[in-house]
């Protein structure tokens, strides 16, 4: 069967790919302690070695639309194409094209079914910032086979936040039943407090840095229950009015498991939202050097 | 509302055009693709989607605060005005204005539920 090797959850910052690559007076001042965060954060999922990623996002109104709206989603397509025109025209986001793994797609879509979930699915999906961003600051290679699953925090009404949590636990029965010797890594980004749109927005940190406080040591600690007697679809409105995002973070809580400590912790306190890390990894943390030994 | 935001904002002609004149982009948009259903063909159209007169207003004036007050999605608009907006100003400066025009609302914000 395949072997998960690493579960990561992350906020996804679209700016981190201006603000990494930009040079001179168009560096912002924080750029070199992000750029360090994430460098560590990346050496968590390269020590892995994993073969095929699963990412979970959300898309932000790009392909999923009112007119058709899925809750949850699974992409199972030979390719994605990625990143939209209006994420180049505001986070200067690259084009991208990436593999992806069928037969987990597959896998996924059929086992996840038979659980009681009824994913979408997705034959031509375009994906978006949700995916890519984590991409580039954990594999800018972006050269490994990735099965794509979206979430709705978007357009409410929402799935409830336990919800979420299922899924992400469901995730991880599905990809540890794959008949497969593959490495994979599952990896899903959200927001911790967050306002878009509203009278909150672009302050001097995230909206609710208590709110942040908080979910920070409920993940770090895979403290689902702590975190789900809290949340609510009604709560997550009170730290920002695009918080309802988090719910990806208690997904991957999910996958992780309950009472899962994460091997990696980091956070980065930036105007507008905080940034903020996990790495865990189910099967004991891989030796430093591990992957030098394989390439050997 | 949101259809026209959404419709507008992924389109770099219509950004422009709705840019440099709202109220003709609002009236054209109403009449030729208000009805029109995403991914179908011409001929297969909605026959109901019209805009009440206040979001007409709002959206013809450019107006963001009265937008986030009748319940347009935040995320929508907010998106659109930046790339609209945000090359008349410094840096950030468009975006804090944005959000200092609403700081009159407070929780619970206007429902943007289906």
């Amino acid at each position: 069967m395949a072997e998960i090797v690493a579960v990561i959850a992350s906020t996804h910052h679209p700016f981190y790919y201006r603000a990494s690559t930009a040079v001179g007076d168009d560096r912002p001042p924080f750029a070199d302690e992000w750029v360090r965060k994430i460098e560590a954060f990346r050496e968590t999922l390269t020590r892995a070695r994993p073969d095929v990623l699963v990412m979970v996002g959300s898309d932000h109104f790009h392909q999923l639309w009112l007119d058709n709206m899925p809750q949850f989603l699974v992409g199972k397509a030979p390719f994605y194409d990625a990143n939209w025109y209006n994420e180049e025209r505001e986070f200067g986001l690259p084009r991208m094209t990436l593999a992806g793994q069928e037969d987990l797609s597959a896998h996924v879509l059929r086992g996840g079914l038979d659980l009681g979930f009824d994913l979408a699915f997705s034959n031509e999906l375009r994906i978006d910032h949700s995916i890519t961003c984590p991409i580039i600051t954990l594999r800018p290679e972006a050269d490994l086979p990735i099965v794509p699953i979206y979430t709705n925090i978007f357009a409410p009404p929402l799935p409830q936040p336990g919800r979420f949590v299922a899924l992400g636990k469901a995730i991880r029965e599905l990809v540890e039943s794959w008949p497969s010797d593959q490495r994979v890594a599952i990896i899903g980004t959200g927001h911790l407090s967050l306002e878009l749109g509203g009278p909150r927005q672009f302050g001097e940190h995230g909206p609710d840095p208590e709110f942040d406080r908080r979910a920070v040591e409920w993940i770090a600690n895979g403290d689902i229950d702590g975190c789900c007697r809290e949340v609510t679809l009604d709560s997550l409105h009170l730290p920002g009015n695009a918080t309802h995002g988090f719910m990806d973070f208690m997904l991957m809580m999910g996958v992780a498991g309950e009472g899962a400590k994460a091997h990696h912790v980091d956070s980065l306190d930036l105007f507008h939202t905080m940034e903020a890390y996990f790495t865990w990894y189910p099967n004991g943390a891989p030796q430093v050097g591990a992957q030098d030994g394989a390439a050997r | 509302m949101d259809k026209f935001l959404f419709t507008v904002d992924r389109d770099p002609a219509l950004v422009e055009r709705y840019r440099g004149d709202p109220r003709g982009t609002v009236e054209w948009w109403e009449a030729e693709e208000a009805n029109r259903i995403l991914n179908c063909i011409s001929d297969e159209r909605s026959t109901w989607l019209a805009f009440e007169d206040d979001e007409r207003e709002a959206l013809a004036t450019h107006d963001h605060v009265r937008l986030f007050e009748l319940g347009a999605h935040p995320f929508l608009t907010l998106t659109l005005f930046i790339a609209m907006f945000e090359r008349d100003h410094g840096p950030l400066e468009y975006q804090l204005a944005y959000g200092e025009a609403l700081k009159h609302l407070s929780l619970p914000y206007p429902d943007i539920a289906t």
